[in-house]
């Protein structure tokens, strides 16, 4: 509890992801809405986009993830203290998971305004749910990448590189399961089967993650 | 060495080595430094200080040789020394934009410490008026000294201090004796450049030149022009 607390306080004072993660979104909703030259968009092209954006956002909190504790060495107060090192892993996925969770909530209400076509509210019990679940794998796999690459000299190049590729299963099941949603014609319900790929994903990198992230801050 | 002087030592290297890439940065460390001393380590920049004191702080794997801290063989048993070393390195280890307070309030809870021994450090070394000011806003003798609580809070059993009374005015530096000074009672490595100040707080000198040993004997049987050598 330490750890999340020290870092929304640090988020609070010097605002450097949640605003940045928020912003790039909107951006990004502007530049497709003069790239495609549409107006509205629906069904697996209006899913596409959506969780395009949202991955690249969340590469952005990502790589900010660990600067405090390289920077200002708290790695190493850390290392130094008497507590489990996975607390740091539960720690810092937590606090990603909350930064996701609250740029979406600014996100999809400007995505609906931008550019989606059918009506949200009919779709947004089931979006809220494959929104979980996916934040939850974002923020598994975000955190392990971010404590892999904070230890190279090449940070903010290796960080994307890893995480985008380790994150297309995510996104391929996010955007299927949110294609329906999205539907011209209506809100269809969300296949079952893609909202199971995404907790199996979850469980699977939430598993990895616990077995290698004290590797990951050994020497 | 015997098992008697063994158990009594707080840490015992035996031909200690370290690099970084093809480069040796120490090379056959061999000492032994009793529970309750204070060994006192001098040498120019590079020649193996700071990599010292993070090899036994577990920070840092040894490459070479045997590493015993605290009766724990490092680095398969570095998880049982945490919370046991404190290490105060040129990095304050403070978060910039959290309050003295702040910071020292996330390093207790981490150590299980009382927030009671938080605002008894902070008034201890002067801040207690200051404690509610950004890190990033305080000169760089008061984040010393909030580092310094930050090493104290936990009552180390081993201090690894890195030129422990940089920044430090003369009163400031008296008000910190107490938590890492002698007086505590616990083994004690100190990085220092003020020759005169390291040998007369040390029980045992290391003077390294290039990753190895130049100088190695109890404090009383070392010289000023000794250590002045190193820095030639």
């Amino acid at each position: 509890m330490a750890l999340i607390r020290k870092d929304f306080r640090l988020e609070l004072r010097t605002r450097e992801s949640v605003p940045a993660m928020l912003l790039f979104s909107i951006s990004t909703f502007v530049l497709f809405h003069f790239g495609l030259d549409r107006d509205a968009l629906s069904g697996d092209l209006a899913a596409g986009v959506l969780w395009v954006t949202l991955l690249f956002a969340a590469v952005l909190g990502i790589n900010r993830l660990f600067v405090s504790e390289r920077e200002e060495g708290g790695f190493d107060g850390f290392l130094l203290a008497p507590v489990d090192r996975t607390s740091m892993l539960v720690a810092k996925a937590t606090v990603l998971f909350t930064f996701l969770v609250v740029v979406e909530l600014g996100v999809v209400p400007a995505f609906t305004l931008l550019l989606l076509d059918p009506p949200l509210w009919p779709a947004l019990p089931e979006l809220l749910v494959v929104l979980l679940l996916a934040d939850a794998g974002i923020a598994v796999v975000g955190t392990l990448v971010a404590a892999l690459a904070v230890q190279t000299r090449a940070r903010e190049l290796i960080g994307p590189l890893l995480t985008l590729p380790l994150l297309v299963p995510l996104l391929t099941a996010a955007a299927q399961a949110t294609a329906p949603l999205f539907d011209e014609a209506g809100a269809l319900p969300a296949p079952g089967s893609w909202l199971g790929v995404l907790g199996l994903y979850d469980v699977v990198f939430g598993l990895v993650a616990y077995a290698v992230f004290d590797f990951l801050l050994e020497d | 060495m015997d098992a008697k002087a063994a158990a009594d030592s707080a840490i015992e290297l035996d031909g200690l080595g370290r690099r970084y890439g093809e480069r040796d940065v120490l090379t056959g460390v061999t000492l032994s430094v009793p529970m309750g001393s204070t060994l006192a380590v001098f040498g120019s920049n590079g020649a193996g200080k700071t990599t010292l004191l993070r090899i036994l702080a577990t920070l840092l794997r040894p490459h070479a040789g045997r590493v015993r801290v605290l009766g724990s063989e490092l680095p398969k048993e570095s998880w049982a020394l945490r919370g046991r070393v404190g290490l105060l390195a040129h990095e304050p280890m403070l978060y910039r934009e959290l309050t003295a307070r702040e910071n020292l309030l996330f390093h207790a809870r981490l150590h299980g410490v009382g927030e009671e021994r938080v605002s008894a450090l902070l008034e201890r070394v002067g801040l207690g008026r200051r404690a509610e000011e950004a890190v990033a806003t305080l000169s760089r003798g008061m984040t010393q000294r909030v580092a310094i609580c930050r090493v104290a809070l936990p009552e180390p059993e081993l201090l690894l201090l890195d030129e422990p009374l940089a920044n430090l005015d003369p009163g400031a530096s008296a008000a910190i004796e107490p938590l890492i000074g002698r007086e505590t009672g616990s083994t004690r490595v100190v990085v220092s450049h003020d020759i005169d100040q390291g040998l007369s707080e040390a029980d045992h000198v290391l003077g390294l030149r290039d990753g190895k040993a130049a100088v190695l004997a109890p404090a009383a049987e070392v010289t000023r022009a000794q250590i002045a050598e190193l820095y030639r």
